[in-house]
């Protein structure tokens, strides 16, 4: 399987099954446009073919024999029967991340929130330290021999439970010297509650921060209001920048916002962003039921994909800041074991609720249907895991046919249920978004190739 | 890398190389969904390549 596209002047081609990437003379392209299959010589029917004929033989003939190097070195037209498809579905699962919801609450009363604005819809509550703790210690007691645990503070707002943010933080590294387990911290904010104590904590403690804020202040404060009903652009935007400059540069942040049917010019809001002196940016499109009003839809995608087409032509001369969805490590990205099996929620990812109850993800957290186990009693229920264990590439009838298989795995499960109902059905929408945005990236990656070379 | 008149490969068959040995579990875990800004499996690393 290949896929071939045209952006940003180049013609590039990306074989699917070996994850190559070439970059083709118009030719060569036009050439590998009109073929299926290489083998032998260049077939008559190639060398004749009316699609061509502003080529000349010798160059048809040139461009074949080259693509037929890369067949032989298996670069193109490549099989998958390198893979082990059995090991796909993993034997043993072990648990190696939590998204601690340590506060049901939310100091913000953001529209398009899916936690139904903090709460997931089961009443506002935040997490004791005993069930944080219990938690640290459920996730020791199931990671087996993987040595990296991540921890991720969510909410709601999790600073509105700093004080159990913190001693989790002391009680995991406690728990971690003496199991031999190495903690990864994260922590989700609105910014509302942060002073220069805690930002300095923050920076201090957890390994990547992600800051919400939509971009340009009239976009912001559309959706991300007060409880009071005001914007709170004005409010975040000096603790961000407080938060970013004492940053030490080697651990991550994002500072993450939405775009919504309100702002399909959602290039102003990334250069707003890092005209701000931001450099690691992320703006998502927002996953809503179609019957909400600020829902994207299939009508906005020329809109969006012109947009993201600009971005990325804008940042072939710009390095001063990095659009996460932009970011793609060609060479050094995960195994291809990784890729098959996706983001592992429900078995070696799960959230954790304010009460204790396992949930496969942090989307599913409010669904009684998705319980797995409580972190308190220990339990956990593998018939829900075992939903998600058997769900790859492979098994996603529509992913298997799809160019982008191994750069996005198969997408958000989450998506796909709330949007069709269906873990193994994929959010239309959401994948042509991410084709689109990958066909960028690696765009992008060309460009910086062929402008070093 | 291969450079060629008409093609210039920009990455070669990196997928495969990676069967051999993957499949570790120590990597970072990869949240697909759009609320916590991680939708690309593949703009992460390997742990094992990193630094």
């Amino acid at each position: 399987m290949i896929h071939t596209y045209r952006l940003g002047g180049y013609n590039i081609a990306i074989d699917v099954n070996s994850g190559a990437v070439h970059s083709l003379s118009d030719a060569a392209y036009d050439v590998l446009e009109n073929i299926t299959e290489i083998s032998g010589c260049c077939p008559e029917s190639v060398l004749n073919n009316p699609n061509l004929n502003k080529y000349s033989i010798l160059e048809i003939s040139e461009a074949y024999s080259e693509l037929k190097k890369l067949h032989a070195e298996g670069m193109l037209f490549s099989d998958d029967d390198y893979l082990d498809i059995n090991k796909a579905i993993p034997d043993s699962f072990p648990l190696k991340a939590l998204c601690l919801h340590v506060s049901h609450d939310c100091n913000l009363r953001c529209e398009y929130c899916f936690a139904s604005t903090g709460d997931f819809g089961a009443g506002r509550k935040l997490m004791p330290a005993s069930v944080a703790r219990a938690a640290i210690d459920y996730v020791i007691a199931r990671s087996g021999s993987r040595r990296n645990i991540e921890i991720d503070f969510f909410g709601g707002e999790p600073l509105m439970n700093f004080d159990v943010v913190k001693s989790t933080v002391e009680y995991a590294k406690k728990q971690g010297k003496l199991h031999d387990k190495a903690f990864r911290f994260t922590v989700t904010t609105n910014g509302v509650l942060l002073n220069d104590g805690i930002s300095d904590y923050i920076n201090e403690n957890m390994d990547n921060v992600v800051l919400s804020l939509d971009g340009r202040r009239e976009i912001n404060d559309c959706f991300r209001k007060t409880v009071n009903g005001k914007g709170s652009y004005d409010t975040i935007l000096p603790k961000f920048k407080y938060l970013t400059d004492n940053r030490d540069t080697s651990r991550d942040y994002y500072l993450r916002g939405t775009f919504t049917n309100k702002n399909p010019d959602f290039i102003n809001d990334v250069l707003h962003l890092a005209g701000l002196g931001f450099s690691e940016l992320s703006l998502e499109p927002v996953v809503a039921k179609p019957d909400m009003k600020y829902a994207l839809s299939e009508a906005d995608l020329p809109a969006i994909f012109a947009e993201y087409e600009e971005l990325a032509e804008i940042m072939k001369d710009r390095d001063d800041f990095r659009f996460f969805h932009f970011t793609v490590d060609l060479n050094q990205g995960p195994c291809v074991i990784k890729r098959v099996r996706g983001c592992g929620a429900g078995y070696e990812y799960a959230a954790v609720s304010p009460e204790g109850h396992v949930y496969p993800c942090h989307q599913f957290v409010g669904m009684p249907e998705f319980i797995m186990g409580n972190v308190s009693d220990d339990s956990f229920d593998e018939s829900v895991s075992e939903k998600f264990i058997g769900q790859n590439i492979f098994t996603r009838e529509k992913c298997g046919e799809c160019w982008a298989k191994y750069y996005c795995s198969g997408g958000c499960g989450a998506a796909n249920y709330n949007i069709n109902g269906d873990l193994n059905i994929p959010y239309e929408l959401g994948c042509r978004l991410e084709k689109k945005r990958l066909e960028c990236a690696i765009m992008l990656k060309v460009h910086k190739f062929m402008k070093s070379s | 890398m291969l450079k060629m008149k008409h093609i210039i490969t920009i990455c070669d068959g990196v997928l495969k190389k990676s069967a051999a040995k993957g499949g570790c579990g120590e990597c970072q875990t990869s949240c697909q969904s759009a609320c916590k800004t991680s939708c690309t499996v593949a703009n992460q690393q390997c742990e094992h390549n990193k630094n």
